[in-house]
């Protein structure tokens, strides 16, 4: 957990966050959101003593960080940059292997646990262990960081827009993987973005930042639901709500399962169950159906959803 | 290896000529008709050779020294206000010209090996602290921020990150210091300290071209040599760091 009471940051006579007050409760994806110098990332440097707190108070797990040890502190913060930071001397394996040798591991424990992450990154790690980041792609590259900051298996996660310099595919990819993850491993995270659908995707709570203070720190459908202000208003876009709120919405939500699953029709067009409503209703549009059928993991038809059902609940 | 082939044969060549001077004779004695000896032989090549290769490597290591600790110091947080201060004095060494130096050491540190190793020093030093700022301010600002953000002391970042990747700079900043200083080492010879600038200045002295030869081939040679062997080194550090920068 994580708690921001009253905390000031200034560079000179400028303010850059503006007693802001903050809780990050304990495995939950908070995402701190807004334009460039908003002070999200002077707010995420701030958790990890990068950069000193003018005045208030931050605690992480009870504990005030000015008493703790900077770099005891860190290492128990996974911690990923936009532009990955990784070393350029060192292999991909040393790069995750960077804070379990820090912290003494046993090299045995430290070469399992870096083909592991590589393992649950889709790294492969015959291929990869032994490369240079300048081997890598930019999602490859990414993807190091990613498991470089998980290496310890830390508590808390800092992303500062780590996906920000990836294109769009790439990036869409890594927000999945980083969910699926998230799934598995329950990490107390803050992620920084500007953009709003990507903090719409990955949030438990989104905290909307603006000019150094924090507007609206609520989940992702009461921000859309209930924009506290015009800014906010303005930055999901006044238009689209509708359709960003079904895509909060996976498909099993209102499907209409069949009684058991059953073999899928090969060939036909058919969504996953955890495809958005927004998807579903995308695909409709674009095909000119009236409904679709749902199929699980393993291919299976778990029932259908219509088009009426999507516009009449789907919001 | 192949890396090493021209520093071994270069050496070989600087070795076998401080040997068997002598058997060129016939070949000086063309060039110099009117003189009854054309080898220098006041004292061994090989004393001279030592001699010089010592007065510069005493000199480089100081100026190393001094270069990088300045050079580390300006770029860390707490030395950063002194940043433009240091590359100014470093700068404003390199404008004396090192005759002035000598000229100016002399009577305070007396003739002999003092005042050149000063002078050499002093002169050594703007090209290794230019490239000690080069390399650590080149570095990729990411890197030092994920290094720091992940929990390295800054103790750590220095040496396990920061100084590897600027290592190859830093080392091609010596080897110019180097391989300038072999060259300057010899007007040492004008104030007694021993060098390969002793035949140079017997034979400008005695209007001996065959001995100013003798002395500037033995230097130009020495010169190559240091430097082949530096472009060696900077390969073998850079061999992990190259892939990396491709």
């Amino acid at each position: 957990m994580i708690e921001l009471k009253n905390v000031t940051r200034r560079f000179g006579d400028t303010v850059a966050v503006d007693g802001i007050d903050l809780a990050i409760e304990t495995g939950e994806v908070c995402v701190l959101v807004g334009s460039s110098g908003c002070g999200k990332s002077t707010t995420l440097r701030m958790i990890n003593r990068l950069l000193p707190h003018s005045s208030g108070e931050i605690r992480v797990d009870g504990k005030d960080i000015t008493t703790l040890n900077p770099e005891r502190l860190r290492l128990n913060m996974g911690y990923v940059i936009q532009g990955t930071g990784l070393f350029p001397h060192w292999t991909v394996a040393r790069n995750i292997a960077l804070v379990p040798r820090l912290l003494k591991w046993p090299q045995a424990r430290v070469d399992a646990r870096v083909r592991e992450l590589m393992t649950l990154l889709d790294l492969d790690p015959d291929t990869y262990a032994n490369k240079y980041p300048a081997q890598l792609s930019g999602g490859q590259a990414q993807r190091v960081g990613v498991a470089r900051a998980l290496a310890a298996d830390p508590n808390i996660l800092l992303m500062d827009e780590p996906f920000g310099a990836l294109d769009a595919i790439t990036r869409e990819n890594l927000q999945l993987e980083m969910l699926r993850i998230q799934r598995q491993v329950r990490k107390t995270t803050v992620f920084v973005t500007h953009d709003i659908d990507e903090a719409l995707k990955l949030a438990t709570r989104i905290a909307v930042m603006d000019q150094g203070r924090i507007v609206q720190h609520d989940t992702p459908e009461n921000i859309l639901r209930h924009p506290a202000s015009e800014f906010v208003e303005n930055l999901v876009g006044k238009q689209d709500r509708g359709l960003k709120l079904m895509s909060l919405r996976p498909v099993r939500e209102l499907m209409t399962a069949h009684a058991r699953p059953r073999p899928a029709t090969p060939g036909a067009d058919a969504l996953g169950e955890d495809d958005s409503l927004r998807e579903a209703l995308s695909v409709m549009l674009c095909r000119n159906l009236t409904q679709l059928p749902v199929c699980n993991g393993r291919g299976e038809e778990t029932g259908v959803i219509a088009r009426e059902r999507i516009i009449r609940d789907g919001v | 290896m192949r890396n090493w082939l021209p520093v071994l044969l270069l050496i070989a060549l600087l070795c076998g000529l401080c040997a068997a001077m002598p058997v060129l004779e016939p070949l000086f004695r063309g060039l110099q008709p009117d003189k009854a000896r054309v080898i220098y032989q006041r004292e061994s090549l090989f004393f001279l050779l030592g001699h010089h290769l010592m007065l510069v490597a005493v000199s480089a290591a100081v100026a190393t020294l001094v270069a990088v600790a300045a050079g580390i110091f300006a770029t860390r947080p707490s030395g950063r206000d002194f940043l433009p201060l240091v590359s100014q004095v470093a700068s404003i060494g390199q404008t004396f010209p090192p005759v002035a130096v000598l000229a100016l050491a002399v009577p305070v540190l007396g003739f002999g090996e003092a005042p050149i190793l000063f002078a050499l020093m002093l002169y050594g030093l703007l090209p290794i602290l230019r490239n000690t700022l080069a390399g650590l301010e080149g570095l990729d600002p990411t890197v030092r921020e994920a290094a720091l953000g992940m929990g390295m002391s800054p103790w750590q970042v220095l040496c396990q990150v920061e100084l590897p990747l600027a290592g190859r700079v830093i080392l091609a900043g010596i080897r110019t210091s180097v391989t300038i200083n072999i060259a300057t080492a010899a007007i040492g010879s004008t104030i007694g300290a021993r060098t390969l600038g002793d035949p140079v200045i017997a034979g400008l002295v005695n209007g001996n071209t065959a001995y100013v030869l003798q002395g500037a081939i033995l230097i130009g040679l020495l010169a190559l040599a240091a430097d082949s062997l530096f472009e060696a080194l900077e390969r073998a550090w850079g061999a992990g760091v190259a892939i990396a920068n491709k």
